[in-house]
């Protein structure tokens, strides 16, 4: 009562600051979503379905806390013996008895086999609460796990009594600050457990469920309630494997990336130059759709290979090759992965999509994402995941950009666009979500198929908007500008032979030129002769002009002569003659 | 302070074998005392000379809980003859008790 009132005393007095203690589980995810953790000191069912991994969280819990957090636990199961416990979690490497032995772990199998037991009589559980407090005492317990403690109800005839004992049970591990996890079968109808458990534990609720739809199993998780916590409140996929459980808080709400203003080349010259010369941003996602045989792959290998080439990590998760079969492929463009895979630049992983669930190949992808820490991630092709829902792998594959976005991660995805028809929509509706979007086009002209690429978004940079011709050749893969003329792209042969018509046009005109000039030439002859000829007729004139000229002043001369001699004899004055004259 | 050596003769014969009672108990509680009380009755009037009686309590020895499977208290278990058999409750129904030990009341 008084521990009820101070607590309601400290809520008000610190609304922005609710302290609840918490318990870190130490599975990975759960403790993100439940912002901290478990309830400390408090119980908290976890309820599900048979095989829905309550047993599985439970020992999680109480295994990490012996060994992470230093917290010992107390195991009481009720279904299985403690032998039957130490192995199924010695599958995911934990050695129970070695935690025993180092007093960090007290195990205690509580027997129910009802036709042993007669009942005559008024009795109660306390030698339950004499095994647990001793059980505690001994290890020095922080931690119980109760697994699964309902199944007193197949033993005990009087539930009235078991009612009242759990609800003692209860209150005895809040009292003495037991973080308590206690499974519980998932109930019928509307109660979340099978003998509503969750009327006595208020705290906190999680549920577990495990689902198959078209053949694969997706296990989910909810936190059904926390008093006095946020949490989320989504159904969060989880997954049990070799390293036990873990729980997918990938749905950030919030979009606070950090972005980088650094670019990271394509690997492709031709298509850096199409993205401002410099590549795509670091951190951002990419996103190449087409059809298939349109060079996806290609493309996502270059960008592998010029990652590498710079010294980058890559994880390149094939889902329709194996790694030996892309990197034969890419050999015959020119690139040479194999050395990247043995320098341990280029990790390689395949797997086929229906391997596994949706949330398994998130997860997988988290952990190979955690173990190798690259700076590119390759999925090609995100389109085969599409076998399931497709809200689900639009949910998915925003929670996979989500998280490898914040990690600064560039992402590269690769998607299968449907034969013809509307290729700037991609089934997986992701291209919303990319940053930048390069779309691969097949062309079917004059009977063959050529490869077109072109940016088709590209958020924070002027990208061309050119549709290049996309040439893969032993050396790689080249952008043509392609040949526009009349609202037509010319790719391939219809390129190359517009490109001789263009050359044999104007062949044609220097020839052209070349006769005109020729023949203006030879005019040119026949007028200068002709001119020659005028020239000539011209100078003859003059000097037939000068002679008759001359001819006349010789005779004038000789007049004058003859006149003078006349004269002479006559004996006329030179004046007076010369006056006539 | 365990089971001692039975008597090898004659299991199928229930009446002639010595039978092996532990009661287990959690302190004085009344329901206890009153279970004590019950099975001495029994045992006296039922099992003269075929029994022996060990009364345990838990709340000194507690590990005996989890190493003798009790649960409920108080319980009353029949080690001996096999198989083992548990009686729960005050034992304030004693037809009940003496079905739940595979003993044929004498007095009938």
């Amino acid at each position: 009562m008084a521990r009820a009132s101070k607590r309601t005393k400290t809520a008000a007095a610190s609304r922005t600051f609710p302290q609840l203690k918490k318990s870190r589980s130490g599975i990975a995810g759960f403790d993100e979503i439940t912002d901290g953790g478990l309830p400390a000191g408090r119980p908290t069912i976890v309820c599900g379905g048979p095989g829905c991994g309550k047993t599985m969280f439970a020992m999680e819990f109480l295994i990490l806390g012996a060994t992470e957090f230093g917290e010992p636990g107390v195991l009481m199961t009720f279904e299985e013996t403690g032998d039957e416990m130490s192995r199924n979690v010695e599958s995911l490497g934990f050695n129970l008895q070695s935690l025993v032995d180092k007093k960090k772990l007290f195990l205690d199998y509580v027997r129910i086999e009802p036709s042993e037991i007669q009942e005559t009589g008024e009795y109660d559980l306390e030698g339950l609460f004499i095994r647990l407090q001793h059980a505690v005492e001994s290890v020095g317990a922080k931690r119980v796990v109760l697994d699964t403690v309902e199944a007193i109800f197949s033993g005990f005839a009087n539930e009235g009594m078991l009612r009242a004992e759990i609800r003692r049970l209860f209150r005895w591990l809040k009292d003495r600050s037991l973080t308590t996890v206690v499974t519980a079968e998932r109930g019928e109808g509307t109660t979340l457990t099978r003998y509503g458990l969750e009327e006595y534990v208020s705290d906190c609720v999680v549920s577990l469920d495990h689902r198959v739809n078209d053949q694969i199993s997706t296990r989910r998780m909810r936190i059904v309630k926390y008093r006095g916590s946020s949490h989320g409140t989504d159904e969060y996929p989880f997954l049990i494997d070799q390293k036990g459980f873990s729980v997918l808080p990938l749905s950030s709400i919030r979009l606070e990336h950090k972005v980088s203003k650094d670019r990271i080349s394509s690997g492709i010259k031709d298509l850096d130059a199409m993205l401002e010369g410099r590549g795509f941003f670091k951190g951002s996602s990419i996103l190449v759709s087409g059809t298939s045989g349109s060079g996806k792959s290609t493309v996502a290998a270059h960008f592998a290979n010029e990652a590498c080439r710079r010294g980058k990590r890559v994880l390149y998760i094939a889902f329709e090759e194996s790694s030996a079969q892309v990197t034969r492929n890419m050999r015959s463009v020119g690139i040479n992965l194999d050395q990247y895979i043995k320098k341990g630049l280029l990790e390689f992983r395949a797997w086929r999509p229906t391997q596994h669930g949706l949330e398994m190949h998130l997860l997988r992808i988290h952990e190979l994402v955690d173990k190798f820490n690259p700076q590119v991630v390759i999925v090609d092709p995100i389109t085969n995941l599409i076998s399931a829902n497709l809200n689900e792998v639009h949910a998915m594959l925003m929670r996979l950009l989500d998280f490898l976005k914040d990690r600064l991660i560039t992402a590269m995805f690769t998607t299968l666009t449907a034969n013809r028809g509307a290729e700037e929509q991609t089934e997986v509706g992701i291209s919303s979500l990319t940053d930048t979007w390069i779309l691969l086009r097949d062309l079917e002209l004059n009977g063959e198929r050529n490869r077109c690429l072109y940016v088709l978004k590209s958020r924070g940079m002027a990208h061309s908007n050119q549709i290049r011709e996309f040439v893969l050749s032993r050396n790689g893969v080249r952008l043509l500008p392609a040949y526009v003329g009349f609202g037509t792209v010319y790719t391939g042969s219809a390129r190359l032979a517009q490109e001789a018509r263009e050359r044999a046009e104007s062949l044609r005109e220097q020839q052209q030129l070349e006769e005109k000039r020729k023949e203006f030439s030879v005019r040119r002859n026949v007028l200068e002769s002709q001119i020659a000829a005028l020239r000539s007729e011209l100078s003859s004139g003059e000097s037939e002009f000068a002679r008759q000229t001359r001819q006349r002043n010789e005779r004038q001369q000789r007049l004058a002569l003859d006149r003078e001699e006349m004269g002479k004899i006559r004996g006329v004055t030179r004046d007076s003659q010369s006056v006539n004259s | 302070m365990k089971a001692k050596p039975p008597k090898t003769q004659a299991t199928g014969n229930a009446t002639d074998v010595v039978l092996e009672l532990r009661l287990y108990v959690a302190g004085q509680t009344p329901k206890s005392l009153i279970a004590l009380k019950n099975l001495k009755k029994i045992c006296e009037e039922h099992l003269q000379g075929r029994y022996r009686l060990h009364v345990i309590d838990l709340v000194e020895t507690p590990q005996l809980a989890r190493d003798d499977q009790i649960l409920a208290i108080p319980t009353l278990v029949r080690n001996l003859p096999h198989p083992i058999r548990k009686i729960i409750g005050d034992l304030s129904d004693t037809q009940r008790v003496l079905v739940g030990l595979d003993v044929r009341s004498q007095a009938k």
